[in-house]
């Protein structure tokens, strides 16, 4: 177990046709760790964890599973199992036989397999559903099943491609708790497909977050929401305003931004810049705040604004306000007070005054 | 109240001029049905009829008779037949499906270099004419026959050999449509799924890429069992003096003289095929 990493992925290329569907990525998995790779449809991370799994062989790189290079073992030679998307159960056996399959492949003796094959489906709560065909299951049992096959063989590492995405929102919370007390419980390292941000940050040690084959960031939750490392990750994770410009000035971590027409903003910098760099000022929605009189101790960035829309979705109020003279602004507030006072709430053509701390701005390159 | 009443009685009014509407349409249907199905099966039930007459032209429906059966199992040239077209059928669906089979992976799963021409050559039997077929293999045959005199001064004949050659030669097209078909709708996540469990390639065939397909393979072998059971034309080009397949057996009979021993033969032919097109739906039924 050489430096505790479970998987290492050491400038991997895969090549389909002409295109680089994964980018020379670089990338540690620590033993018993929950990880996430996080992008959109086509970034890679797909086709990543196809070459962990071993159905898909790096153009060039190496992989390593504890130390030792897999990178063209064939499948059924690594101690790696996978939760696939379908679910991919064999419609005919039965639910037991489908999770017994590994096993028997191994051929462990039969009195070990029918014990191990119970305790599997007790872990996943589904004692007594052994002599079920698959298609007599919902589709969150399913799921159950496909987890239970792949954990009954205890791997080295479990794969995770987006098992949740067929199952409907009420279904796919309850999932998300379960597979993140089980991977606790079981102690494997597990490896996340998803890309579904609000997945990755609830059940995650550590997301890298990917875009066209290459791994933009690898952080925890919070890191990667709170210090994004540009603007894809920011407008990625979560929601984000972006505000262009150009650094005018530079003073330890403090970077003042002019936006060449008449926005100055002040904000933090968490990436190398330098005076007339291009970039983005990132503020979070609730991160930013609206009041009708000027506060009395007057933030760096204020400034006046109108209301544009309002959108009352029972947690917080959304509201869109223009900031200077065509650039709009998403503020969220959070409905503290149980009211249904008009007045309570902000309207469209009110007056206002938009502010936010400089801590709260992050300055980012594209 | 009393509007509303009346509207009730108007929607009454429509609903059962629609019910009566929908009443002949129904009937309609089932009567096109019904004589859709005795243009069909009124052959048959007269053929079957016919095997227990006792009249002995097999032209009136004079008594109930067994005999034909009995003086069937008596015509040695019609049972010889009858055994030899067993077992081309047998022979030839093994071999065609196993073959056939093979081909429609390998077709549904590689891409390799003239695919797309092996594949319309593939297709190329089922439709060009029987009697093309026929005559192209009783040419092929005597060619090569002539080669091999020639160079190893053996006389070989055509015989049983060279209609089950034959009939695996036009059974494998219908095989491998049958069985790609059933490969198309394979999910091959299914594979992977048992290649990620510790399955090799052997393994993931015998226990999952097999079992699922195995109702396109059984049906694939049906469709030669039958096309093979009832073919004339190939089987009368290909085969040699003496040994004779049933249906050029009952031509050969029914030239002569129409009695119902053919009946009765067609019935037993009847039989075995219904049999067949049960236990292959029974065993597939059982697999779900």
């Amino acid at each position: 177990m050489k430096d505790g990493y479970a998987i290492e992925m050491r400038d991997i290329v895969k090549r389909f046709g002409d295109v680089n569907a994964v980018d020379h990525v670089t990338m540690e998995i620590r033993n018993g760790e929950f990880f996430s790779m996080l992008g959109p449809s086509g970034c890679g991370k797909t086709t990543s964890l196809r070459m962990i799994a071993g159905f898909e062989y790096p153009t060039s790189g190496e992989i390593y599973l504890n130390g030792t290079s897999i990178g063209t073992t064939p499948p059924f030679q690594r101690n790696v199992n996978t939760v696939f998307q379908s679910y991919a159960l064999f419609p005919h056996m039965s639910v037991a036989e489908n999770v017994a399959f590994g096993l028997q492949m191994k051929k462990v003796p039969r009195e070990e397999i029918g014990r191990r094959v119970d305790e599997a489906l007790d872990m996943v709560r589904l004692t007594g559903y052994g002599e079920r065909r698959p298609r007599q299951l919902s589709g969150g049992q399913q799921q159950r099943v496909a987890l239970a096959r792949a954990l009954v063989n205890r791997p080295d590492v479990l794969l995770l491609d987006e098992p949740l995405g067929a199952l409907d929102l009420k279904l796919r919370k309850e999932m998300q708790i379960e597979l993140k007390r089980l991977q606790e419980r079981v102690g494997i390292t597990f490896i996340f497909v998803t890309h579904d941000q609000e997945e990755a940050l609830t059940m995650s040690d550590r997301i890298a977050v990917m875009s066209e084959g290459k791994v933009l960031q690898v952080g925890t939750p919070t890191e990667i929401y709170e210090r994004p490392n540009c603007r894809f990750v920011a407008d990625f994770i979560g929601e984000s305003n972006f505000i262009r410009g150009q650094v005018s000035a530079l003073n330890a971590n403090d970077v003042t931004v002019t936006d060449g027409k008449g926005l100055t903003l002040r904000g933090q910098m968490v990436q190398p810049l330098q005076v007339g760099d291009d970039v983005y000022v990132s503020i979070r929605p609730e991160k930013a705040r609206l009041s009708v009189q000027r506060p009395s101790e007057p933030p760096n960035n204020l400034f006046p604004v109108t209301v544009d829309r309002v959108a009352y979705i029972g947690s917080d109020t959304r509201i869109m306000v223009q900031l200077g003279q065509d650039q709009l602004f998403d503020v969220w507030e959070q409905n503290t007070r149980s009211t249904v006072d008009r007045d309570a709430y902000w309207q469209r053509g009110e007056q206002g005054f938009l502010w936010w701390p400089a801590e709260n701005a992050l300055v980012l390159k594209d | 109240m009393i509007e509303a009443t009346s509207q009730s009685q108007a929607r009454t009014a429509t609903a059962a001029r629609a019910e009566r509407r929908t009443n002949w349409r129904t009937l309609l249907l089932a009567l096109h049905s019904t004589l859709m199905y005795i243009f069909l099966y009124a052959p048959i039930v007269v053929l079957v009829l016919f095997s227990f007459t006792t009249d002995s032209f097999g032209a009136r429906l004079t008594g109930f008779t067994f005999s034909w059966y009995g003086r069937l199992l008596q015509d040695q040239r019609l049972i010889g037949a009858a055994w030899n077209t067993l077992e081309v059928a047998l022979v030839s669906t093994v071999l065609s499906t196993i073959i056939g089979t093979l081909m429609a992976l390998a077709m549904e799963r590689y891409r390799f270099r003239g695919r797309t021409s092996v594949d319309a050559l593939l297709y190329l039997p089922i439709v060009i004419p029987e009697i093309v077929m026929a005559l192209a293999l009783l040419a092929f045959f005597a060619f090569s026959f002539g080669i091999i005199e020639n160079i190893t001064g053996r006389q070989l004949k055509m015989s049983l050999t060279t209609v089950i050659i034959s009939h695996i030669a036009f059974s494998i097209s219908f095989v491998v449509v049958v069985v790609r078909a059933s490969l198309k709708g394979f999910d091959q996540r299914l594979e992977e799924a048992a290649q990620d469990l510790g399955a090799n390639a052997w393994q993931t065939f015998w226990r999952v890429t097999f079992p699922l397909i195995l109702p396109g393979i059984i049906g694939g072998a049906l469709l030669a069992f039958t096309i093979s059971l009832d073919d004339f034309i190939i089987s009368f080009f290909t085969t040699g003096p003496g040994t004779s397949l049933l249906p050029i057996e009952v031509y050969s009979q029914v030239k002569r003289a129409v009695t119902p021993k053919i009946n009765a033969i067609s019935t037993l032919m009847l039989l075995i095929s219904m049999t067949l097109v049960g236990l292959s739906q029974f065993v597939q039924r059982q697999r779900r």
